[in-house]
């Protein structure tokens, strides 16, 4: 008995889903053991419920299936997910692309049937590949549950070892991901000032000279809203000037 | 001038078309009287469509188009679509391009109520003022800039059409006061009788 979860912003989609996965039944038993209606809905639920697969919407309100997929991806044991979409031409070749599972809405139940059976846990650069847009949250797993926090509300994005610390007003999470392709994906709103730090261009208040007894001088960034002050590299200084004279 | 109308004619969005299908696929066994009356709609819907294009329709024809698209949608999205509709004194025998306004209520629904977790509260008003009619569509606005695009486009086109048909006495107008998006249409009342 596979455990399912459907997550579909049309209640009459997910009625749909749950006659046709009653229809597969005698071949491929199955029990729903939850319904959301949008991306965040989703991720609150899911990991409660014991579900071993999700058949996610790609366009839902709130957050689309896309980077609820990537937050599944922070859990201990993430279910392996089939996507539904409607038509959506521009997600159906990234997910031909990147080799993801899908299913086109209206769905047959034969085909139903043959994606839950080949069903995989999607992989995480693949999902990154046919995402459309930057995330807007990052993924924290605290035990079996998914904390998301806003990348508007990232300060900076520092690599320490083996982690990334992510760092906010209030608090701070480590998170496992490269710093050079959160760098590529948020490009739009970080900026790198060090070899192992990112900083969000609207956290930067200002750049002072920093004040240690160095050999050679060298700037440091303000933050709005933290008293810690960030080394900036010689290397991305020269960008980081540029953007002091924008502001 | 006919290649240039079809040209232009506004064409529905597929994803309208195949989430309408699974609607109704959902309804057959639980319900099928309104499963038929949703093909029934559906079917009319796309007949206005695909029909030859026109120069003109009456305000009734499209009207009637406007109530069988939002029949379909309704479907779909249940209570988190609320179309108010305001069209006491619509002129129904006045004269215009047709698909002036069905790609308005898609776009209201597209933009304004599908992108929000909640229910999304759309109006429809049509009126007649002296010799003018006047046309309104407002939906919540959400800002969504991948969004916003398509409904340039069909902006465009209707402005178009409009003037083919009407010259420089039509105006369509949107406006967002961070709340509502809203689009007016402002034509001359023109009837067959006329």
């Amino acid at each position: 008995m596979i455990k399912v979860f459907i997550a579909d912003d049309e209640e009459p989609a997910r009625e749909r889903l749950k006659e046709l996965l009653g229809d597969i039944a005698a071949e491929l038993p199955t029990s729903v053991v939850g319904e959301a209606r949008n991306g965040l809905e989703t991720l609150e639920r899911l990991p409660g419920s014991g579900a071993e697969l999700l058949l996610l919407d790609i366009q839902m309100p709130g957050m689309g299936g896309l980077e609820v997929a990537r937050h599944l991806g922070s859990l201990p044991e993430p279910p392996t997910v089939v996507f539904v979409t409607a038509h959506d031409r521009h997600a159906v070749d990234a997910f031909e692309l990147n080799a993801l599972d899908y299913l086109l809405k209206p769905v047959r139940a034969e085909r139903l049937a043959a994606a839950l059976k080949k069903a995989s846990v999607p992989d995480r650069e693949r999902l990154a590949k046919a995402a459309q847009s930057a995330r807007e949250y990052i993924s924290v797993s605290e035990r079996n549950r998914i904390v998301l926090v806003p990348v508007r509300e990232i300060i900076f994005l520092r690599a320490e070892q083996k982690y990334v610390t992510l760092r906010t007003r209030n608090r701070e999470h480590l998170i496992e991901e490269p710093l050079v392709s959160l760098e590529r994906e948020f490009a739009a709103s970080f900026i790198r000032i060090h070899r192992n730090c990112l900083v969000a261009r609207a956290a930067i208040r200002g750049f002072e000279r920093g004040a240690d007894g160095d050999d050679e001088p060298h700037w440091v960034v303000v933050l709005d809203g933290l008293e810690e002050k960030l080394p900036v590299s010689r290397r991305q200084w020269p960008a980081l000037r540029e953007l002091v004279a924008e502001k | 001038m006919e290649a240039r109308l079809q040209a232009l004619q506004a064409r529905i969005r597929p994803h309208f078309l195949f989430n309408s299908l699974n609607a109704v696929l959902s309804l057959i066994r639980r319900d099928p009287k309104r499963a038929e009356r949703a093909l029934e709609d559906l079917a009319d819907v796309f007949r206005t469509l695909m029909s030859e294009p026109r120069q003109f329709v009456r305000l009734a024809d499209e009207i009637s188009l406007l109530e069988r698209y939002a029949g379909i949608e309704q479907l779909r999205l249940g209570e988190r679509l609320r179309i108010t509709w305001e069209l006491d004194t619509a002129p129904i025998d006045a004269l215009l391009p047709p698909l002036v306004l069905q790609p308005l209520l898609e776009n209201a629904v597209f933009h304004g109520v599908e992108p929000g977790t909640g229910a999304g509260e759309v109006l429809v008003r049509i009126e007649r003022r002296g010799d003018r009619v006047l046309a309104r569509i407002e939906n919540p606005y959400v800002a969504d800039q991948q969004r916003r695009v398509g409904n340039r486009m069909a902006l465009e086109n209707i402005r178009e059409r409009l003037a083919l048909f009407f010259d420089a006495e039509a105006r369509i107008d949107t406006s967002a006061d961070g709340l509502r998006y809203r689009v007016e249409i402002e034509m001359p009342y023109r009837s067959e009788g006329a």
